[in-house]
């Protein structure tokens, strides 16, 4: 009985619950997926919902589809974003911490309502919903998601470097090429995760911008689950997930790459 | 110059993050039921968005979203801290496997989290509705609190705990009296936070709210979209909440340069 009763006093026993919990809501789920996905409807082993995949044209479309419109936004974000960062964290060129704040706010609106403006906005101008749409939507949903984490970088930079660099005689353009950029890339890599990971997974937001006419991959996976498909589900669900491993891997090694180089 | 065309970089984008938002804004004081048409101010939009009557599913949404905030951001917020203080006192492999797995939530997208919540619910044969949308927001929102609460815990002198028990005090008495008094406003800024992220969710949400009926905000605004005609009342509340937003934000802002000033005037 004592011994009972110092080990649930003891500090480290209360991460058991929470452990428990974790197993339960997000080790098993995601084990479901990987069971549901080589399984017929019956319950058999099976290898169908992935051939079903790579056979069916509409679905592998899609899929390379939304690759490319994640690829799109997530550069269109680094080409827009990138010097807003550089500027806000920039006290020459902006000394008002309430610009950074305005930046970040768009993030705390839910992002129904966000994409229900951007409609709005085409509406307004009398522009036709589609791929434009589309893009700028999505540009304009996730942009704070790749200032912030770049400008967090920038902010947290040692600014010593740079005047190193100036001592040593390099021009404007040679400082920001040789050590702002490679300094800020590890940023840089978690706004692309931040942007291209959300993007990929999107559903509602294309139907929304595209009136229907455009479906992304997150799209046909929300459809196969909600018409009962769930392993064919199931199997596209673990598709994205390998992408997303697949991306989460590039971004670490060149985020080793970047900063070694910024060392060097 | 140059911070000439700085600043007016900044206002460009600001201009496009923020156009949409002004418009929705705008639209909100007139009666038109199609966005974009003017047909004079009017503020009925505004009255007829709480006095319920045609709109009621839409209060009853905004209601189900509180509700379901307020107990997922409540038991994230015990749930997290009670962890943080356990995974605190861990060391090696242990620690290093259950933050990994506290990293999961976090690192997947919502599709994920949603679908894999999903079946886990069908294949235990759980009927989806309220418990398992609050149970779906525990999961996603308690890393977040556990995040908040860490930094704390480690830049406490462990001592004292350690002092309290040696001066007599019970192991719940030194929790009360040192540990959550420490660790309080990382509770406060996890909640803050888990009532944020379950407020905004949709993706998990759709999945794991079922068939019954119950809706949410989101999952109301998705539907009512879906239809085409959107409620002209969605405008004032958007309005609404993006006011709200930006007050709060403003004041935890000024709060904190105010308290970061006083830090200086210390010192």
């Amino acid at each position: 009985m004592k011994q009972l009763l110092r080990f649930f006093l003891k500090r480290s026993t209360w991460s058991i619950p929470y452990a428990i919990f974790l197993l339960l809501f997000v080790v098993l789920p995601l084990l479901l997926i990987f069971l549901y996905a080589f399984q017929d409807a019956d319950g058999n082993f099976t290898l169908a919902n992935f051939s079903k995949f790579i056979s069916s044209p509409e679905a592998a479309n899609t899929f390379v589809y939304s690759i490319g419109i994640a690829i799109v936004t997530t550069v269109l974000c680094i080409l827009l974003g990138y010097p807003a960062a550089y500027i806000l964290s920039n006290a020459e060129l902006c000394r008002s911490k309430v610009m950074v704040v305005l930046f970040i706010l768009p993030m705390w609106i839910n992002i129904l309502v966000r994409t229900l403006a951007t409609v709005a906005l085409f509406d307004f101008l009398r522009l036709p919903l589609g791929e434009g749409a589309l893009i700028f939507g999505m540009v304009y949903n996730f942009l704070p998601f790749m200032i912030y984490p770049i400008y967090n970088v920038m902010q947290k930079m040692d600014h010593s470097y740079i005047e190193a660099a100036q001592d040593l005689g390099a021009s404007p353009m040679t400082v920001f090429r040789k050590v702002v950029v490679p300094l800020s890339m590890p940023g840089v890599m978690s706004g692309v995760m931040m942007v291209f990971m959300p993007t990929i997974s999107t559903f509602a937001i294309s139907e929304l911008l595209t009136m229907n006419n455009i479906k992304l991959f997150g799209t046909t996976i929300q459809e196969n689950i909600n018409n009962g498909m769930w392993n064919y589900g199931a199997a596209l669900s673990l598709i994205m997930l390998v992408i997303i491993f697949a991306t989460d891997l590039f971004s670490d090694s060149d985020e080793d790459r970047a900063s070694n180089e910024g060392i060097i | 110059m140059k911070k000439f065309f700085a600043q007016a970089y900044l206002w460009f984008l600001l201009a496009m993050l923020y156009a949409p938002i002004l418009i929705i804004a705008i639209f909100s004081f007139t009666e038109a039921k199609v966005l974009g048409n003017w047909t004079g101010f009017s503020t009925k939009l505004y009255t007829s968005l709480f006095s319920g009557g045609v709109h009621h599913s839409l209060l009853s949404a905004i209601e189900n979203t509180l509700i379901i905030a307020i107990v997922a951001a409540a038991f994230s917020t015990i749930l997290g801290s009670i962890a943080a203080v356990g995974i605190h006192n861990l060391y090696g492999r242990k620690k290093a496997v259950i933050n990994t797995l506290n990293n999961i939530p976090m690192l997947n997208p919502d599709i994920i989290t949603g679908i894999s919540l999903f079946l886990l619910f069908v294949s235990l044969g759980i009927t989806q509705g309220y418990a398992t949308v609050i149970l779906a927001h525990i999961t996603f929102c308690t890393p977040y609190v556990v995040l908040c609460v860490m930094p704390r815990l480690q830049q406490m002198n462990p001592n004292i705990y350690e002092a309290a028990l040696d001066l007599g005090a019970t192991p719940w008495q030194a929790l009360r009296k040192v540990i959550i008094p420490e660790i309080k406003p990382g509770m406060i800024s996890g909640f803050i936070l888990a009532f944020t992220l379950s407020i905004d969710d949709f993706a998990v949400t759709i999945f794991t709210i079922g068939t019954e009926g119950l809706e949410t905000l989101s999952t109301y605004i998705y539907a009512d979209a879906r239809k085409g005609g959107l409620t002209p009342e969605l405008r004032p509340l958007s309005t609404i909440i993006f006011v709200t937003v930006l007050i709060l934000l403003i004041v935890i802002n000024v709060r904190s340069q105010r308290a970061a000033k006083r830090k200086e005037a210390t010192r």
